[in-house]
């Protein structure tokens, strides 16, 4: 097990470079040179110039990248072209939000899906089931940046009862999370219903059954744990999905995490802090991956005799 | 005649299948009994109604899309459908309990084998965790797999061994009647044997009833005291084992012993019957054989055939036999 888990976190190596280079191909090309940004309009050419020749922007891309490469390696992101501060304090200070919306976003989807897919599956074709799967279609279906945006006009200025921005206490968290939280909570439950209504199908239900187990603990004891295989994975990908959720909720309710930081860095053209960002991300995406293949093991036996 | 008890009787039994293709018959008024400590091989092709049956003794039949129809069925003489569900509970792995067909798919992936075996004896007896535990570890040396291997998952045992480890659930807690759907068709021969040969000394020991589902001639001669033949869903022909094997009267009996190989002549080639089941959604109007038959006539495409009785035991449903043909036999080729 701990020679699987080695074994993954290496082979997130490559996996990073992969991402960076990709990332600062696509910002070097994005239009928009990074020194006028900075200088701003009244900028003189000779300003522009200089600056440009203080950032390297005038090296070739590829040696600007083994550059930025050689600074994480020496455990620096560079300075922001924005601000002038290292690039790792600023995400570091705004990373504890994110994750705190998304793992709220994660246990709420959560905690609400798994026993709606559940009840759905064994009252197949009842109006429950029927509703529930409405429900999720809706969840689907719905962007997050609307739903932010419709549950601001009713909860913040129709009813006042949370506000719409910031990040002030509890009261501040409810509609982001439950923004970034709701389709994910949809997916979940719709593969939560499918695998389910596979497993109550399965022999080794009716072996249970047979066995004279009561219909509760056939489902809970025996079903559910079958059915959370595909569960877990789908769970694992919405986190990933919901860091990425995180950019538009976070810019729809001003939440100041490190969704909001890339998208305002992106507009600066602040190269080294949008790759500090998606470092961020790659690095928390692979890591609950990483958890996820783990915790598949807790739950098939099948799949932990494979981890060698 | 003496008063006989019955560990099962079924009488009359209907039982669908709604599909999106139709409603598919699955059984059509199977009679069937089994007398206390004796064992029934029920006989037939795949899809004849076999593994219904036994569901149906357990109340287990998938609902929807299944549906008992009608039909009564008396475990011990006390009817089921009546039962509440609470009740047949207790009874299912205690009183009843089934050996099922696919020992690959019949064992859950992710618990250990012996919480698989001692799920079943705590559920019926009065008896802690680790007690049961126990048992299920003296299950497990009892149908030849070392207890300590218990603890570990269905994956890691070859098809033989989860075969046996399904008989082990389904022996825990010493059923009065067992249901064995082809229990040793996953195994291969010198396993079987073993496997026979400890469903037999359970019936001596406890006098336990078994309805032995089968398609293997030579298991029912081997095991089985009375013998049940079905098809399209009925019983057609039913007797003891030697009214059944040598005094066969319905063709299709007749016609499965043909299928066998012949030891003794080992170049003679297999005659197989022609043809193949009825599309149990469609099933033929009068006799649901007569399309295979070769002695099919005219009455058999419209009128079903009724029980011709040859003596207390044998029975037979073919428009061959009236009450004095069926005692005199030789209808039917060699």
């Amino acid at each position: 097990m701990w020679k699987f888990i080695v074994k993954r976190l290496v082979s997130m190596i490559p996996v990073l470079l992969g991402v960076t280079l990709v990332i600062y191909l696509i910002m070097s090309m994005a239009p928009g040179d990074p020194a006028k940004v900075i200088l701003g309009e009244q900028a003189t050419p000779e300003q522009i110039a200089a600056l440009r020749d203080e950032l390297h922007l005038n090296d070739p891309v590829l040696v600007q990248y083994a550059r930025y490469i050689g600074g994480l390696l020496t455990g620096t992101m560079g300075k922001s072209y924005n601000s002038g501060l290292e690039c790792g304090i600023e995400i570091m200070a705004r990373f504890p939000n994110t994750v705190r919306l998304a793992s709220v976003s994660v246990v709420l989807s959560v905690v609400l899906a798994l026993p709606l897919g559940v009840i759905a599956a064994v009252k197949q074709n009842t109006i429950f089931d029927g509703a529930s799967m409405v429900f999720a279609l809706i969840g689907i279906s719905m962007p997050v940046f609307w739903l932010g945006m419709l549950l601001i006009l009713f909860f913040s200025l129709r009813l006042g009862w949370f506000p719409s921005s910031g990040s002030e206490g509890l009261k501040s968290l409810v509609l982001p999370a439950v923004t970034l939280g709701f389709q994910h909570m949809a997916s979940i439950a719709r593969v939560t219903r499918s695998s389910m209504l596979e497993v109550i199908r399965a022999d080794y239900i009716r072996t249970a059954r047979a066995k004279g187990v009561s219909e509760n603990k056939v489902i809970t004891k025996h079903a559910l744990k079958n059915a959370l295989i595909p569960t877990v994975t789908v769970i694992g990908l919405q986190i990933g999905g919901m860091l990425g959720g995180s950019v538009m909720t976070e810019s729809v309710f001003a939440w100041p995490g490190i969704g909001r930081l890339m998208v305002q860095s992106i507009n600066k053209r602040d190269i080294p802090m949008v790759l500090g960002c998606v470092i961020m991300f790659s690095v928390s995406f692979s890591i609950i991956n990483l958890i996820v293949d783990v915790l598949y093991g807790f739950i098939d036996p099948r799949i932990k005799s494979q981890y060698k | 005649m003496s008063e006989k008890k019955y560990a099962v009787e079924i009488e009359d039994l209907v039982v669908e299948f709604k599909t999106d293709d139709g409603i598919v018959k699955a059984l059509n008024g199977v009679d069937l009994k089994i007398e206390e400590g004796k064992t029934l091989g029920l006989v037939g092709e795949t899809g004849a109604g076999k593994t219904t049956t036994g569901l149906s003794i357990l109340r287990l039949v998938p609902s929807p899309p299944g549906k008992i129809v009608s039909g009564t069925i008396k475990l011990n003489g006390e009817s089921i459908f009546e039962k509440p569900e609470e009740e047949m509970r207790k009874l299912r792995g205690k009183a009843v309990s089934m050996i099922f067909q696919d020992p690959m798919t019949s064992l859950n992936p992710v618990m250990t084998v012996e919480e698989q075996i001692a799920e079943v004896i705590e559920l019926h007896e009065d008896i802690n965790h680790s007690g049961a535990i126990q048992k299920a570890k003296e299950m497990l040396e009892l149908v030849g797999i070392p207890g300590e291997r218990g603890t570990e998952y269905p994956h890691q045992f070859s098809g033989g061994m989860k075969q046996r480890v399904v008989i082990a659930i389904a022996l825990a807690c010493s059923p009065s009647l067992l249901i064995a759907d082809e229990p040793t068709t996953a195994l291969d021969v010198t396993i079987q044997a073993q496997v026979l040969e400890m469903m037999k000394d359970l019936r001596n020991r406890l006098n336990t009833s078994m309805l032995m589902i089968t398609h293997d001639l030579g298991i029912v001669a081997e095991i089985c005291d009375t013998v049940s033949v079905i098809y399209g869903g009925r019983v057609i022909e039913h007797g003891s084992l030697d009214d059944v094997f040598n005094n066969t009267r319905h063709p299709y009996t007749e016609g499965l012993f043909r299928s066998l190989p012949n030891l003794d002549d080992r170049t003679s080639k297999l005659k197989p019957i022609k043809g193949l089941m009825p599309d149990p959604i469609n099933l033929p109007e009068g006799c649901t054989f007569y399309p295979r038959c070769d002695y099919a006539m005219e009455i058999c495409k419209t009128v079903k055939p009724s029980k011709v009785y040859r003596n207390d035991e044998h029975y037979v449903e073919c428009h061959l036999y009236d009450e004095n043909s069926v005692k005199e036999g030789g209808k039917i080729g060699k």
